[in-house]
């Protein structure tokens, strides 16, 4: 246990300590000047940038500026935007948090529909509704997201009027930040329309999450319906048939736990696809996020945040990974079983 | 059996789903108590003295800010506003302000006000753009852009507080457009106690960044790229009045002669609904400016409701507005020109004979219509029918190819001459699309033997190699921020604005020059008039520029929104607006 531990820390370590050095190494190639790129701090005159670069040790060697730089990450002083002036810890940590929200309701979304379709879809295998199931889930797979959100505000927003197509709440609401996350910051806030508060968030955020929600739901459930096809085929299914159980029991006591634990490394697969949709459908919906923080900084140049966001959102989707995946060898100790046999 | 349960729970998903994206169907009285406004871009700061552009005056001026003056934006006449009546000398240099009372500047979270404004407030505002040794000249820059292009500041001799409530300014000459200038957006009026102290506190700066005003609207919060919000002032100065307005503007209040019963009845129901009105207007407590920057996605926001007006509709978005019941498309025409200047420094454009030739050989009519979808009207001299000194009969070149090779060939200029046309990469109000509009003068141009080339670059360098002089001719435009001819006359033509980089045609004339100062020696509006109508004939002899298209000011806003008036003189202004069901 504590060897499995020590090696997924090592691996987060270094990985980390890579990434570190790639956004160090890209205040250098971009364009512009180096200590710019490296402090979004733009000196006025000659004495302000000696005083500046002794300060990152710009005139020490490149090692020394590194560990400098990276001792810079782990305290937060990540340097400031060029075009708002702005600490960039401060501006990742108010557009992170809006980015995991919108992928936490669409997984959650993909966990609670599309798990349930695939296990029927499973059960009910080559029948009419299994082939109208993973038609339906096939086509919604292909969509790219991009197309399948501009149809929704097409459709939603500007058809039907049904909901708003940008931000996350209507700007009358004067919403304090806590959690980051709008939905439980109006239930935390004392507004005085608490419930039109969180009506109008429920309404911004249905459908992107809708957008990115449906392509992996569509990919959930074609994942689950494999997973529960192969379990039905197991001989203690047929052992269990053959005992006279129920349809529901042998749903209950055999298939519904044996089929869930190969979906969820796929699952860890699915949080970086989730990740970039999530980056993708901000921007389309003005959704202050950091995918949408990011575009902005690549239309203005803004390297510093370039390098911050890139090394921010790689992070992000770095440690779940590895958190899902450390969280799979927990559950289900026959994968170091087979570890062992191949070592 | 557990299908069925299965079944039921994806029902239940299904039902939570639809609920949720058609939550938002009927509108919540809440939703009255603010205005969004889907506004451009940023302001570059929040104090309109430090700078032109309209997105800076149009989320500040009117908004946060009274000035000493304002336009009337129906009859563009000046009207009282914080000083209440105003006298000038004989001699026109001295002007004499009497200041309103109890006029309450704004309370917010970073400043409380412990006196009313006065004249000290008064002398502050304009001494700190007017005199470089002003502890708050060189606060945020430094630069005044508005005041030095007129070179206001060195034309006034004084400012000096003659009691609390009066102000006396001197002037060194005459000049008959002082009174516009100070109703302008950009002539507002700062706090003189909060600059004091902010200057304690060793942080001036924020004087423009954290605005204090007499506005209607006070400054809460700004998020670059986001919003700006703002909340009502709920001591301003004119509330009653635009309250009264609203009453006086319900339909059935107009006076009844006979005292029947149903006309007293309709007479009380429309005071009641007028009441209500003023409840509604008092019931307004936010303003909030929606930062975005895509046209189509504001006209998108407009159509779903999450905006409450936008500003400056695409021409190509007309269309879609005025086919909407819920949106109103409010027009006006604005205070601009659009024009093709000759860089008469360069031969043969020095030529008032080949800049002739090139006017006839264009079609103004159908430059209007391709690209300007007919949202303009067009121009014959500088001045749009707004300005006072309009001239209805002046005359304007026509559409004549013959005429153009006769001169061009009297002129010595040989077929297949070339020259550049510089279309700006930018669209304005005044030229939605310069480069069409190039292309099209091209196809003219050919007709008459004359191959054009259209040049552009990116809006920094366009204007700095504009300034250098290397065009021959160039699409461009004004917009004026005041209703007085000599904002459009002076700097776009003037021998002075040259070197300040507005008068594209490089043009100097004597005569020209002459006649401008002459025009405001006078405050006679009649006599000044006449002057302006002897500079147009001088304009239609030596034709440094082609007048081509004065474009109607836009509005786009929601049915719900009652009493937005598009102000043709500068920023838009939303007290007095309120918003119903």
């Amino acid at each position: 246990m504590i060897q499995i531990l020590t090696r997924y820390c090592t691996l987060l370590t270094i990985t980390l300590l890579v990434l570190a050095v790639m956004s160090f190494s890209l205040a250098y190639l971009f364009p512009g000047d180096t200590l710019e790129n490296l402090t979004g701090l733009v000196p006025q005159n000659d004495v302000q940038r000696e005083a500046l670069e002794r300060q990152f040790k710009l005139d020490s060697s490149v090692v020394v500026q590194f560990f400098y730089y990276l001792g810079n990450l782990l305290v937060g002083d990540w340097g400031y935007s060029f075009t708002s002036g702005l600490p960039l810890a401060e501006e990742v940590s108010i557009a992170m948090p809006a980015t995991i929200e919108l992928a936490t309701y669409a997984m959650l979304m993909a966990l609670f529909v599309g798990v349930p379709l695939g296990y029927y879809a499973g059960i009910r295998s080559y029948s009419t509704t299994d082939h109208l199931l993973n038609g339906a889930s096939m086509t919604t797979y292909s969509f790219p997201v991009f197309w399948l959100a501009l149809l929704l505000i097409l459709v939603f927003s500007l058809q039907f009027d049904a909901a708003p197509l940008s931000g996350r709440i209507s700007l009358l609401y004067d919403v304090p930040r806590v959690t980051g996350f709008i939905l439980v910051d109006v239930l935390l806030s004392d507004l005085e329309n608490k419930s039109l508060a969180f009506k109008d968030a429920l309404s911004h955020i249905a459908l992107p999450t809708l957008a990115i929600g449906a392509i992996t739901t569509a990919s959930m459930i074609r994942i689950t319906r494999r997973s529960v096809i192969d379990v039905k085929h197991k001989a203690y299914i047929a052992a269990a048939v053959s005992r006279g159980l129920s349809s529901w029991q042998i749903f209950t006591r055999h298939v519904l736990r044996n089929a869930l634990l190969p979906i969820l490394p796929l699952m860890a697969i699915q949080i970086t696809t989730l990740i970039t949709n999530a980056m993708i459908v901000e921007t389309l919906f003005s959704w202050p996020g950091i995918g949408n923080w990011l575009i902005q900084a690549i239309y203005q140049r803004d390297y510093p945040a370039l390098r911050i966001g890139m090394m921010a959102v790689s992070t992000l989707v770095i440690t779940l990974t590895i958190l899902v995946d450390l969280f799979n060898r927990l559950i289900d100790p026959s994968r170091e079983k087979y570890e062992h046999a191949a070592v | 059996m557990y299908i069925g349960i299965v079944k039921r729970v994806i029902v239940a998903l299904f039902t939570a789903l639809l609920v949720v994206s058609c939550g938002k169907q009927n509108k919540e009285a809440f939703y009255n108590t603010g205005i969004i406004y889907c506004s451009e871009s940023n302001p570059v700061t929040f104090n309109p003295q430090l700078d032109t552009s309209s997105t800076t005056s149009d989320a500040t001026s009117h908004q946060i800010y009274d000035r000493l003056l304002d336009f009337d934006p129906d009859s563009g006449r000046i009207v009282p506003s914080l000083a209440s009546s105003w006298l000038v000398s004989n001699d026109g240099l001295t002007y004499a302000f009497q200041l309103r009372k109890d006029v309450k500047f704004h309370k917010t979270h970073y400043f409380t006000p412990t006196r009313n404004f006065n004249a000290d407030d008064v002398v502050f505002s304009i001494n700190r753009w007017r005199l470089p040794s002003h502890p708050f000249h060189s606060v945020s820059g430094g630069r005044y852009p508005y005041f030095e292009s007129l070179g206001l500041a060195q034309n006034i001799a004084a400012v000096r507080r003659v009691n609390g409530y009066r102000v006396e300014i001197t002037l060194r000459r005459r000049d008959s457009s002082f009174l516009a200038n100070l109703a302008t957006d950009f002539a507002v009026i700062l706090s003189k106690e909060y600059a004091s102290a902010l200057f304690d506190a060793g942080n001036p700066s924020k004087i423009d960044n954290l605005p204090i005003g007499t506005g209607p609207f006070k400054f809460e919060s700004y998020r670059k790229d986001r919003f700006i919000k703002y909340l009502r002032h709920k001591d301003y100065w004119r509330n009653d009045e635009l309250a009264a307005q609203d009453n006086n503007n319900m339909p059935a209040s107009k006076e009844f002669d006979d005292e029947s019963n149903e006309e007293a009845q309709a007479f009380n129901a429309a005071s009641k609904q007028g009441d209500n009105a003023h409840d509604e207007l008092l019931g307004v407590e936010q303003l909030i400016f929606d930062i975005t920057p895509r046209s189509s996605l504001r006209l998108a926001k407009l159509m779903t409701g999450e905006c409450d007006a936008t500003a400056f509709p695409a021409q190509t978005e007309l269309e879609v507005i005025r086919t909407r019941n819920d949106l109103t498309l409010a027009e006006k025409p604005g205070l601009n020109i659009g024009f093709w200047a000759f860089n008469t420094q360069r031969p043969p454009f020095d030529n008032p004979d080949v800049r002739r030739a090139l006017a006839s050989a264009i079609d103004k009519n159908t430059l209007l219509e391709a690209v300007y979808f007919d949202s303009a009207t067009r121009a014959k001299t500088l001045l749009p029918a707004a300005s006072w000194a309009f001239q209805n009969d002046a005359d304007d070149t026509a559409y004549n190819p013959v005429l153009a090779r006769q001169l061009l060939a009297n002129a010595g200029v040989k077929e297949g001459f070339s020259m550049t046309i510089w279309a700006m990469p930018v669209e304005r109000a005044y030229n939605p699309n310069a480069t069409k509009m190039a292309e099209l003068i091209q196809r003219y141009l050919r007709d008459i033997g004359v191959e054009a080339t259209i040049v552009s670059y990116d809006w920094a360098t366009f204007r700095r190699h504009l300034q250098d002089g290397l065009h021959d001719s160039v699409l461009i435009g004004w917009s004026a921020d005041n209703g007085d001819p000599d904002n459009f006359y002076r700097p776009l033509l003037s021998c002075g604005a040259i070197p300040s980089g507005t008068n594209r045609a490089m043009w100097c004339d004597e005569d020209y020059d002459r006649l401008l100062n002459e025009a405001l020696q006078t405050e006679d509006i009649d006599e000044r008039t006449a002057i302006y109508h002897q500079v147009n004939r001088l304009l239609y002899e030596r034709l440094p520029l082609v007048p081509i298209a004065h474009a109607y000011r836009y509005q786009a806003y929601r049915e719900e929104l009652n009493g937005v008036v598009i102000n043709p003189f500068g920023g838009v202004r939303f007290g007095g607006v309120e918003k119903t069901l």
